[in-house]
């Protein structure tokens, strides 16, 4: 009985419900739409498991969504919300793609020095929201929603810089071979996918690490003291205007690693933007499917990675690849309202045992 | 008084959550116009008693009459129609809204598609004159005080016709001046033929407003009683299960030297008002300064200031001739003082923590709970454990159970075990046992003696001068901002001094010499 009762505690199941339920809105549309959800579902299912390639493809779109995720998490379990994961991604791929294109280094360190300084450009930008917050006293919500714009016009502006800017194209010159994060040669080979790259290992590490921090650490037991209550933090002497900056200085930085390893690993060059690219806001989504947990947002990276990625491949059965966009949505509403769920199985489980 | 004036009767209530049973068998026997306490301590089952009869709860098996009829509420709605009004501890009530606006929500009186104001505005006052409660309906309810607020919840069940009125812990958050006109209220209120079910734990009030006490000791029903029979000790006895020591025992001894020194405290509040005007007050070590005032003398200023929650203006504070002075609350507390804070969920735990957690927060970063930033959760737990043994910290063996589980008297048994056991020279308690019940009070006090047995320097500020009369040493009267007399604790037992003088100079008299 106990272990029944573990379960229906357990978040897990909540938001593998609010997952197909999700699904099973997004059948609706898609009947509405005269189109056939098990013709649809089948091809989002064979275009992510049907050959190993669009597994590692699957991969490949999941890490900075695993990135942002994380920067996003670490900010709602220290007490601020990063909604500015958008702005500081674009900002970290902006300095990666800079870095990767100016600088001429070894292989290794080339790559090593872009993603620290798509790191620090992400916590920078971060920062100064949160210097704003403290100093002034403005919300970060609102700072940081204008910030994701700045940075967007700032990129769009560098991109079109002639110094890196390739010719009679909306994109900058490629980063240099030696910038890339991509796997081996032989291994891409093998894998039969000319992106695959580090990402996915750097967004694993990546968690582990901001797992310790939250879990293990005195920096992450004085973060979240600050998080939970700013005044008894405060009453304790811990110094609450520090801890808020220190905890969007590391989230900041997660997003614009994710930026980075959007640039070095995929994409190998930054292209205009015509509108945002959704990829920190995304995060949002990442973060709350993961119920906050850095090892919660591996899998539920990887699970958003897997609808991108399948997505993109509806149209061929003439299904919009929007319906993905209407189910996270759901998949969001659904976990925000768990709550019901939980309580509806729970007295469900009571009644049965009273029986 | 007779069977035939019971308004609401309540019949063998059994509630259970889960395999935990709140109400066992509890008889409640409600009067017309009567006053009717709830005893119990902490947990044990009043509130959920209250909500099954205003119709929150489903009781698992029993009865309720109203007015001899048996009822089945399927929600709080149907309890409101038969004439039972519950008054919440924590307001519910709508920060911008006006006075009348708040009343009515829900219940507007309509003109055509409309809402018709000045008919609620006219019955607003009438209601407010016909008990007494003088509320401006006008007002928003984000200007007017915290008793204010009270009333307007009061009128608003009685405006929704409430025969009976629940009231939840109702005096927790007022000052002595508020509770007198809540008890004048509730005169009004039974004069009229309403009756009041009134859960508290402090027995004071009980002896002083009510007509019968129904006591419940862990959800089980005690008896019930008619006051006018029995005394306070009594009711104290019955609702913990054994007798309560009211007296604090406390051994002779000669206070030694100054520790906490404070000269010439000036400051202003938040408006730019100044709140301490040249404040002068010493605490000796091996003793219990008391700080009597009513709310709002600078008590509150005093303390967040000795705490480094705020700055002051001028003036000198020393501690053991350390300067702590317009310090950070880090400082101050490697200096030398530690306090119990007035919000114990506000300041004094983080409530989303687990309980062990919360036992180490001036100590985090330091060994043995870290080495090298890394927590040791092996040192962590055995710490808690300890302490929760040594403190008596219930439900024993949650170390890890987040600390806002935990009932209000172990939450501050929790606050008391880490202050108290950092073993600073100077410990400042404010209203330390603000809504604890009887058995919980007794333990705090305990302590803070054996903190001045111990040579510790005590400041005791507190709104409950009972509190203060019984533990001090020393009673310091705090007005307007400066120390306006002071009485020793001596002078208290040989009957020199009474409560009616300290509570002459708390409103601004002058000690005479």
């Amino acid at each position: 009985m106990n272990k029944k009762k573990s379960i229906l505690e357990n978040n897990v199941l909540y938001t593998v419900i609010s997952i197909i339920a999700g699904f099973i809105i997004g059948a609706i549309f898609l009947l509405i739409a005269g189109i056939s959800p098990a013709v649809a579902y089948g091809k989002l299912l064979s275009s992510v498991f049907s050959r190993p390639k669009y597994l590692v493809w699957t991969l490949i779109y999941a890490s900075p969504l695993i990135f942002t995720g994380l920067s996003v998490a670490f900010s709602f379990r220290t007490g601020v919300f990063n909604i500015g994961a958008e702005g500081q991604f674009v900002v970290g791929g902006l300095a990666a793609c800079v870095l990767g294109i100016v600088l001429d280094l070894p292989v290794g360190i080339h790559a090593i020095v872009c993603l620290l300084g798509a790191a620090a450009a992400g916590a920078i930008w971060s920062l100064i929201v949160g210097l704003l917050k403290v100093k002034r006293g403005i919300h970060e919500v609102l700072s940081f929603i204008m910030f994701n714009w700045i940075a967007f016009y700032l990129s769009n502006y560098v991109v079109n810089l002639s110094a890196i800017h390739r010719e009679s194209s909306e994109a900058t010159k490629d980063v240099a071979d030696s910038a890339r994060i991509l796997f081996p040669e032989s291994i891409r080979g093998m894998l039969d996918c000319s992106a695959a790259n580090w990402g996915i290992v750097l967004a694993v590490l990546a968690a582990i690490i901001v797992w310790v921090i939250i879990e293990k650490t005195t920096l992450g037991y004085q973060l979240k003291a600050v998080g939970f209550n700013n005044n008894g933090a405060l009453y304790a002497g811990i110094n609450a205007d520090g801890s808020v900056l220190t905890a969007l200085g590391i989230s900041g930085a997660l997003s614009g690693l994710g930026g980075a390893v959007q640039v070095l690993g995929m994409a190998g060059r930054l292209s205009q933007f015509a509108s945002q690219e959704g990829y920190g806001f995304e995060g949002i989504t990442v973060a709350l499917v993961g119920s906050s947990n850095p090892i919660g947002c591996i899998f539920s990276g990887i699970f958003y990675g897997a609808m991108k990625y399948g997505g993109s491949k509806l149209s061929i059965v003439k299904a919009p690849s929007e319906v993905v966009d209407i189910i996270m949505g759901c998949v969001i509403l659904f976990i925000a309202i768990s709550q019901v769920f939980r309580i509806l199985l729970q007295n469900f489980a009571k009644k049965k045992e009273g029986k | 008084m007779d069977e035939g004036t019971v308004v609401i009767s309540m019949k063998d209530i059994v509630k259970k959550f889960g395999n935990f049973t709140a109400n066992d068998h509890i008889n409640l026997k409600v009067h017309k116009g009567e006053v009717h306490a709830i005893l119990g301590e902490n947990g044990a089952g009043k509130s959920t008693l209250m909500n099954v009869l205003c119709g929150l709860y489903k009781p698992t098996s029993g009865q309720i009459f109203i007015n001899g009829k048996e009822v089945h509420f399927a929600g709080p709605r149907d309890a409101i129609e038969m004439g039972i009004g519950m008054v919440h501890q924590h307001f519910m009530l709508i920060q911008p809204f006006t006075v009348t606006d708040n009343i009515i929500l829900g219940v507007e009186p309509v003109r055509g598609i409309t809402v018709d104001r000045k008919l609620a505005r006219t019955r607003v006052i009438e209601l407010s004159e016909r008990y007494g409660m003088k509320v401006d309906p006008d007002a928003k309810i984000e200007d007017i005080s915290v008793g204010m607020q009270q009333r307007v919840e009061i009128l608003k069940v009685l405006y929704r016709g409430a025969e009976t009125l629940i009231l939840d812990e109702p005096t927790a958050s007022l000052t002595p001046q508020e509770i007198d006109g809540l008890m004048e209220i509730i005169g009004n209120l039974t004069a009229d033929g309403k009756s009041v079910i009134l859960i508290t734990h402090k027995l004071k009030e009980i002896m002083a407003s009510s007509d019968s006490c129904t006591i419940i000791r862990q959800g089980k029903y005690v008896r019930t009683v008619r006051v006018d029979e029995v005394n306070q000790n009594e009711l104290a006895a019955m609702m913990v299960g054994r007798d309560v020591n009211f007296k604090v025992e406390k051994r002779d001894q000669e206070p030694g030297d100054v520790v906490l020194d404070i000269r010439d405290l000036h400051a202003r509040d938040y408006r730019g008002v100044e709140i301490l005007r040249g404040l002068n007050l010493k605490v000796r070590s091996g003793e219990i300064v008391g700080l009597a005032g009513v709310d709002g003398n600078g008590q509150t200023e005093l303390v967040e200031i000795l705490t480094g929650l705020r700055k002051a203006e001028s003036g000198q504070i020393t501690c053991l001739g350390k300067d702590v002075y317009n310090k950070t609350p880090r400082e101050t507390f490697a200096d030398g003082i530690s306090s119990i804070p007035a919000d114990r969920q506000k300041h004094g735990l983080i409530l989303d923590f687990s309980i062990e957690d919360n036992l180490i927060l001036q100590h985090f970063g330091e060994a043995p709970y870290a080495s090298g930033g890394i927590l040791n959760r092996k040192a962590i737990r055995e710490n808690a454990t300890k302490l929760m043994d040594q403190f008596d910290v219930r439900p024993r063996g949650s170390e890890g159970a987040p600390a806002g589980t935990l009932s209000g008297g172990n939450q501050q048994k929790v606050i008391i075990a880490r202050e108290v056991t950092n073993d600073k020279e100077v410990l400042i308690a404010v209203n330390p046992t603000r809504g604890l019940d009887v058995g919980a009070i007794e333990f705090v006090h305990k302590y803070l003696v054996e903190q001045r047995n111990k040579n510790r320097a005590v400041l005791l500020v507190s709104f409950e001068l009972d509190e203060i009369m019984s533990l001090s040493d020393r009673i310091e009267v705090i007005f307007d901002g400066q120390i306006t007399g002071s009485v020793s604790g001596k002078a208290l037992d040989a009957g020199e001094t009474d409560e009616k003088e300290l509570g002459f100079m708390m409103a601004g008299g002058r000690q005479h010499e």
